[in-house]
């Protein structure tokens, strides 16, 4: 049995940056999913953008590992961004009938890292709205009484 | 082009496979679409061997058809459990384990032609090719 290959797990400000560079085993794809979670957990990152332009190949194994990241970081209140599905790859998964479900999908890491940011922003904007009616709630409370 | 076979026993092997089916592929001639088509289908029938027989392998063949068509077989064969209900497992979404029952009906798909020889005790052999 193989090794695991070490696939780099990057903190980018409040996103891990994921690049995957080589083909990968079932094994280093299973690992590669309990590393990112676990660095989700230690880092409290916001975002993950796993980055798949190098890929040359995406079968149901893999397919199923994107997806399955994207709804346990979902869970963990972060957001997944595949990056770079090279067109080949991008036809031969819808033909094999997988859909990737629940991953955004942007073309470059650019794309990837301005749709996290955005999205982070948008919350921050709702939390923001939330706290502060809050707020005047209390202070209509307080007032009434 | 000579025919190649590779042992498929470990999840090293499925890598080395699909990467060997690309590389056969492209030196048929075979574009980029087609090349990814046929790795994305040796990987998903030599993990079926390694999840579900333990042990087999994968024979690459360039081939030529009748009318001097060049193509790829590719035949994956193994000594497991057999498939009791091969139409069952031709159908989307069906599974006996967690493959979310992609595999068999996904890789029909990606290919040109398909067979399936299986039953409970003799093991599975499955043939596909993939035409120019």
């Amino acid at each position: 049995m193989s090794g695991a290959q070490r696939i780099p797990i990057l903190k980018v400000g409040r996103v891990l940056v994921v690049p995957i560079q080589t083909d990968m085993d079932d094994q280093t794809v299973v690992h590669l999913q309990e590393r990112i979670l676990s660095e989700l957990e230690r880092t409290r990152a916001r975002g993950v953008l796993i980055d798949i332009s190098l890929l040359e190949m995406v079968d149901s194994f893999i397919g199923r590992m994107l997806s399955d990241i994207a709804s346990m970081a979902r869970i963990m209140d972060a957001r997944t961004v595949v990056v770079g599905i090279q067109p080949a790859v991008a036809i031969t998964l819808v033909e094999l009938g997988l859909e990737l479900s629940g991953v955004s999908t942007v073309l470059n890491v650019d794309e990837g890292i301005k749709l996290l940011r955005d999205e982070f922003d948008i919350e921050e904007r709702e939390d923001d709205e939330l706290f502060w009616g809050e707020l005047n709630l209390l202070g209509e409370h307080g007032h009434r009484a | 082009m000579e025919s190649t076979a590779i042992a498929l026993e470990n999840d090293q092997d499925i890598v080395v496979a699909r990467g060997e089916v690309r590389t056969l592929a492209a030196a048929i001639g075979f574009r980029s679409l087609d090349q990814t088509r046929l790795a994305t289908v040796a990987s998903e029938l030599a993990r079926n061997i390694v999840k579900y027989a333990s042990r087999g392998q994968m024979i690459a063949q360039p081939t030529r058809s009748p009318h001097g068509r060049e193509g790829l077989r590719l035949i994956f064969e193994d000594d497991g459990p057999g498939i009791a209900n091969v139409e069952a497992a031709m159908t989307d979404g069906f599974s006996t384990s967690k493959g979310m029952g992609k595999g068999l009906p996904g890789s029909r798909r990606l290919v040109d032609e398909f067979t399936i020889d299986s039953a409970p005790g003799r093991g599975t052999r499955i043939t596909v090719v993939r035409w120019l």
